[in-house]
């Protein structure tokens, strides 16, 4: 009889074998994913395939719980870990510590790319924004219900800004169903909701956990929303295409929350300072009133009666004042001219010739004057007048100037 | 005027803005002024008696567009 190994002895040794190769204590495979089960103890097993082979896989729920994405059947992933031997079963298999989705470099690239379009489109254009209402009455939230996300929201709402009312259409957020579910709970939002604003957000997470977020679907239905879309995804270094389209990008959830709401601290305290300033504007309006009431009395009393009868006497006794300044005038002048006729008068006194040696004569028997000696006969009585006395005499001859002019040639 | 107690946050915080910018112009003759004083001071209150009674409603949409309370 040939010695037999017993089915544990060989299997052991077989075990063995795959152990002290280095090569495949620490391996990177790759394949599609099938069979996933999820088993309630948290421990994942899965056959990683390609066209030729398959190979079973196991991830502890240590090493599943660490991970950013949860493969599905027909997801390609590559897998690290070990590959060793389940003797229970004398199956090999991998046993997992890690997994990443293929072909990160194409999720770049086809963010570039429909970045680029979308751009291109003008679907990021800062003119399509529109304005998110400073005090929304209802709020429409896209997102998981289960998300702590979702809890991040509700919190700062409630600290916030609890008058407003939440509505949540929820969605899944991750996974390959995800963008068009987005788009179905972004649409039942605008169809069947008045909200003021929709907060479409998700946690942080791998790229690929946020993919959902740089769909095509998702974007054009956030363009296409009647409703202003607010967008936190991911962390703040985290740049989604959705976060171009939206109308505002936070950079979490909870930041958006912050963004759509006042806050009620900041409502109290100008609540308080508008009823300050209403007091003061009643006391500053009484105040021009009353100012404006003094100085009404004082043009009141400018244009008073009385005040014209005032005026008016003052008027008069001016005008009293200049007619008698006038007529002081006008007698000083008349005075003057008086004086001067009087001088003139004087000059002209026939006494005053009278006393220069001249003589008036006049006929006795009438007083009529004698100028000239023609018509005065020789016996006529003459009165001769000096300026001292009379004297009363009689013609005696008569002659003319004929004769003198005769006896002087 | 519009029953204050029947007005929302917004409507009444807006009414309250236009109220001071109304006095604050001065052109309001001065009974009229001595009424939206009075006005305003009750939306003020009325606005800091909703904040304080507020609790945030959480509601859910479901499938065919009802909105129910979320559980």
């Amino acid at each position: 009889m040939p010695d037999a190994y017993s089915i544990t002895q060989i299997t052991t040794h077989i075990r063995e074998i795959f152990e002290v190769n280095e090569h495949l204590q620490d391996i990177w495979v790759q394949g599609e994913v099938s069979n996933m089960r999820r088993a309630a103890s948290g421990h994942w097993y899965f056959t990683l395939k390609d066209a030729g082979a398959q190979l079973k896989a196991v991830m502890w729920r240590s090493s599943a719980d660490r991970q950013t994405i949860r493969p599905d059947d027909g997801d390609a992933i590559m897998v690290h870990g070990y590959i060793s031997v389940y003797e229970p079963q004398g199956v090999y298999q991998l046993y997992a510590d890690q997994v990443r989705p293929l072909g990160i470099g194409d999720l770049y690239a086809r963010y570039e790319e429909l970045k680029a379009l979308l751009q291109a489109e003008g679907l990021f254009d800062p003119a399509r924004k529109r304005p998110i209402p400073s005090f929304p009455r209802q709020i429409g939230v896209v997102t998981s219900p289960e998300a702590a996300a979702f809890q991040d929201v509700q919190n700062v709402l409630r600290r916030r800004f609890p008058l407003a009312e939440v509505i949540l259409s929820p969605t899944l957020v991750q996974g390959a169903d995800a963008p068009p579910r987005i788009v179905a709970a972004l649409e039942r939002l605008n169809q069947h909701t008045q909200v003021d604003v929709i907060l479409v957000c998700r946690g942080g997470g791998s790229i690929e956990d946020l993919w959902a977020f740089n769909d095509e679907r998702v974007a054009r239905a956030i363009a296409a929303s009647r409703i202003p879309v607010v967008t936190g995804v991911g962390h703040e270094t985290d740049f989604t295409i959705a976060d171009f389209v939206s109308d505002l990008r936070a950079p979490t959830p909870s930041a958006a929350a912050e963004l759509i709401t006042p806050n009620r601290d900041d409502l109290r305290l100008a609540l308080r300072t508008a009823t300050d300033t209403l007091y003061g504007l009643l006391d500053d309006t009484v105040a021009h009133r009353r100012a404006d009431l003094t100085a009404l009395r004082r043009t009141l009393g400018h244009v008073s009666p009385l005040n014209q009868v005032r005026n008016l006497r003052q008027r008069v006794d001016d005008r009293s004042a200049r007619l008698l300044n006038l007529q002081h005038t006008r007698l000083d002048r008349l005075r003057e001219r008086l004086a001067a006729r009087s001088a003139a008068l004087l000059v002209a006194d026939p006494r005053a010739i009278l006393k220069r040696g001249f003589a008036i004569v006049s006929r006795s028997e009438d007083g009529l004057p004698v100028t000239q000696s023609a018509g005065v006969a020789p016996g006529t009585g003459i009165t001769v007048q000096f300026y001292d006395g009379e004297l009363k005499a009689r013609v005696e001859d008569k002659d003319s100037h004929e004769r003198y002019k005769r006896t002087l040639f | 005027m519009s029953d204050i107690n029947e007005l929302s946050f917004e409507a009444a915080y807006t009414e309250l803005e236009s109220i001071i910018t109304k006095l604050e112009s001065g052109e309001i003759p001065l009974d009229e002024s001595v009424t939206l004083f009075e006005r305003g001071r009750q939306l003020s209150e009325w606005c800091q008696s909703l904040l304080d009674k507020a609790e945030l409603r959480v509601n859910q949409l479901s499938p065919d567009g009802r909105v129910e309370p979320l559980e």
